[in-house]
């Protein structure tokens, strides 16, 4: 009889703990522990600029903050709203997602559905390239080369300008928003697009009306995490934007954003636990606010789409 | 085979994919307002003759047509000839349904909208549905996501989708393999109850289907090479009763393939 034998088979049917399985448990708690870095960590942030941007906010007001036109906190006579830095980061972001959004949705839809191979190949590479470069390196681009051109067509514009580092900034997000998109534009099935042609529809038709909607999650997000990083970056725009608090629309002017103003203040000899050190802090912990609030509206959007798709 | 009814016709067509030759002078034609079954044993060429029935093959990288395909009165591979208006004029169902990850009104709408048909929009996707044998099914619900529909009901929606612009030919690449007895069941009559009004070239691997739906069969194997060509064709009744070539007799009686 087959089956006793099978069931008297020593081998076949030992259930018992296998060797080594304190061997895996081991590497699962490594696992955990890497894991756990990341979490940590952000806790760690989160904890510090609260505590740090307490003392300011005792001192000063969160409505004076954030509702005051004026940033002055080392020159008198002294002012703490910081709008002036809100408005000089959100004007170089959007300037940056004027350049980046269409280049890059257009790049990446022309990757997706229209490069050769060959061709495709080759570009890739440059855009991770592109991607790679130091930002401190396009900060004196756009200092040292682009404000010189962009002062030919615009004479009023300034040394330091946010027009300038805006610019910069949008091809420099450029490859983040191509590549991201791109990402979720070639993950759109060929059936799909085999769909599409069968009713008559041309290559652009497929692009425009098919590939891009069904991939619009993606896209989005690749927009919203490349606007996080926009507000974030702060070598391109300390180096060519400017160092001047102002509350303008106007990106001919110097300007300041809010991490320049976190690099020239650190960069200072300002005393340590001074009213004017803490400012560091409610300005990183407003920051912080900002950068979180647009991934979670990221976040929601995506899941949003998912949904609907 | 005849060319009288013939409302498409293949001349010594072959198909290579870089150098594999994947077709060879095959020349067949295909007769109005009947189902013309394409069977053969797996890898004999069956879905590449029909992706170049409507220049779907133009999307495959490396793809290259040798011979005619006519289609009133012209090659629909005569460079003048833009892809796009073929394959509004012959149609294709595919094998996995994929429905647009939009609405069900969407998905109908898509042909009518890319090609400017905009003039009673509602009108033509009621019409569609009705003779996909969808209608009732969805009728409520037609701002839902497609993607909501069982697969039976996917396969149908994109039959609708496909009836909505029109075409004289419908080509079918193994409709119902994806899906359960009772979706097949329905896709079936469906095909009979379109050749009222189209012409339908369905490949299938299911010989049962093939004798249940078509009026005309076409037998393609595959040579040494590996490359496929035609063994006979005529009517199906024939092919699956009192076949010519013993290869047809041999594959439609279960012997190979």
């Amino acid at each position: 009889m087959r089956n006793t034998n099978l069931v008297n088979d020593p081998v076949t049917f030992h259930l018992g703990k296998r060797k080594g399985s304190l061997q895996e448990k081991i590497v699962g708690f490594i696992f955990f522990l890497c894991a756990s870095v990341s979490i940590v960590t952000t806790i760690a942030i989160i904890g510090t600029l609260l505590i740090q941007s307490i003392p300011f906010f005792q001192e000063v007001g969160i409505w004076e903050f954030i509702s005051g036109d004026r940033w002055s906190p080392i020159l008198k006579p002294r002012a703490y709203g910081v709008l002036p830095l809100v408005f000089g980061t959100s004007l170089v972001a959007f300037l940056s997602l004027l350049v980046a959004v269409p280049v890059g949705l257009l790049l990446a839809i022309f990757l997706s559905e229209y490069s050769p191979k060959r061709l495709r190949s080759i570009l890739k590479p440059m855009l991770e390239i592109l991607a790679g470069i130091p930002t401190v390196v396009y900060g004196y681009f756009a200092l040292t080369y682009v404000t010189p051109q962009l002062q030919k067509i615009f004479p009023d514009l300034m040394v330091f300008n946010a027009l300038s580092a805006g610019l910069v900034m949008g091809l420099m997000i450029t490859p983040m928003v191509s590549s991201l998109s791109e990402d979720a534009m070639t993950a759109v099935p060929q059936s799909l697009r085999n769909a599409a042609y069968a009713l008559g529809a041309t290559k652009r038709e497929v692009a425009t009306k098919v590939v891009v909607p069904a991939a619009t999650s993606g896209i989005v997000a690749s927009f919203l995490l490349s606007f996080s990083r926009a507000i974030g970056e702060t070598m391109l725009v300390t180096i060519a934007a400017g160092a001047t608090p102002k509350m303008t629309l106007n990106p001919l002017e110097s300007i300041q954003t809010m991490t320049a103003y976190i690099v020239q203040l650190a960069l200072g000899e300002t005393p340590h636990g001074s009213l004017e050190y803490n400012t560091i802090f409610a300005v990183g912990l407003l920051l912080f606010i900002f950068t979180l609030v647009i991934n979670l509206v990221g976040h929601f959007l995506v899941q949003h789409w998912k949904e609907a798709i | 085979m005849t060319d009288n009814d013939a409302v498409l016709s293949v001349r010594d067509l072959s198909v290579y994919y870089g150098e594999f030759r994947a077709i060879k002078n095959i020349s067949l034609s295909f007769q109005a307002n009947r189902v013309t079954a394409l069977i053969g044993p797996s890898g004999c060429g069956k879905s590449t003759l029909l992706r170049c029935l409507n220049r779907m093959n133009d999307l495959v990288p490396q793809a290259r047509v040798e011979g005619e395909v006519v289609y009133s009165q012209q090659d629909i591979y005569d460079p003048q000839i833009d892809p796009a208006q073929v394959r509004l004029h012959i149609g294709m169902v595919f094998q996995k349904p994929n429905p647009f990850p939009k609405s069900i009104f969407d998905n109908v709408a898509f042909g009518l909208k890319i090609n400017g048909l905009t003039n009673n929009i509602d009108e033509a996707v009621e019409k569609s549905l009705r003779s996909a044998a969808l209608w009732d099914e969805v009728k409520d619900r037609l701002n839902e996501n497609a993607m909501t529909l069982s697969g039976g009901q996917q396969q149908r929606l994109c039959i609708a989708r496909t009836l909505a612009v029109e075409p004289e030919i419908i080509l079918m690449d193994e409709p119902a393999s994806a899906l359960d007895p009772i979706g097949t069941l329905a896709i079936e009559s469906l095909m009979r109850d379109l050749t009222e009004k189209y012409t339908i070239v369905v490949v299938t691997h299911n010989m049962q289907q093939a004798a249940r739906v078509s009026d005309e069969t076409a037998f393609l194997m595959m040579d040494e090479d590996r490359a496929g060509y035609l063994v006979e064709s005529g009517k199906t009744d024939n092919i699956f009763q009192n076949p010519k070539d013993e290869r047809t007799e041999a594959y439609i009686t279960g012997r190979f393939g």
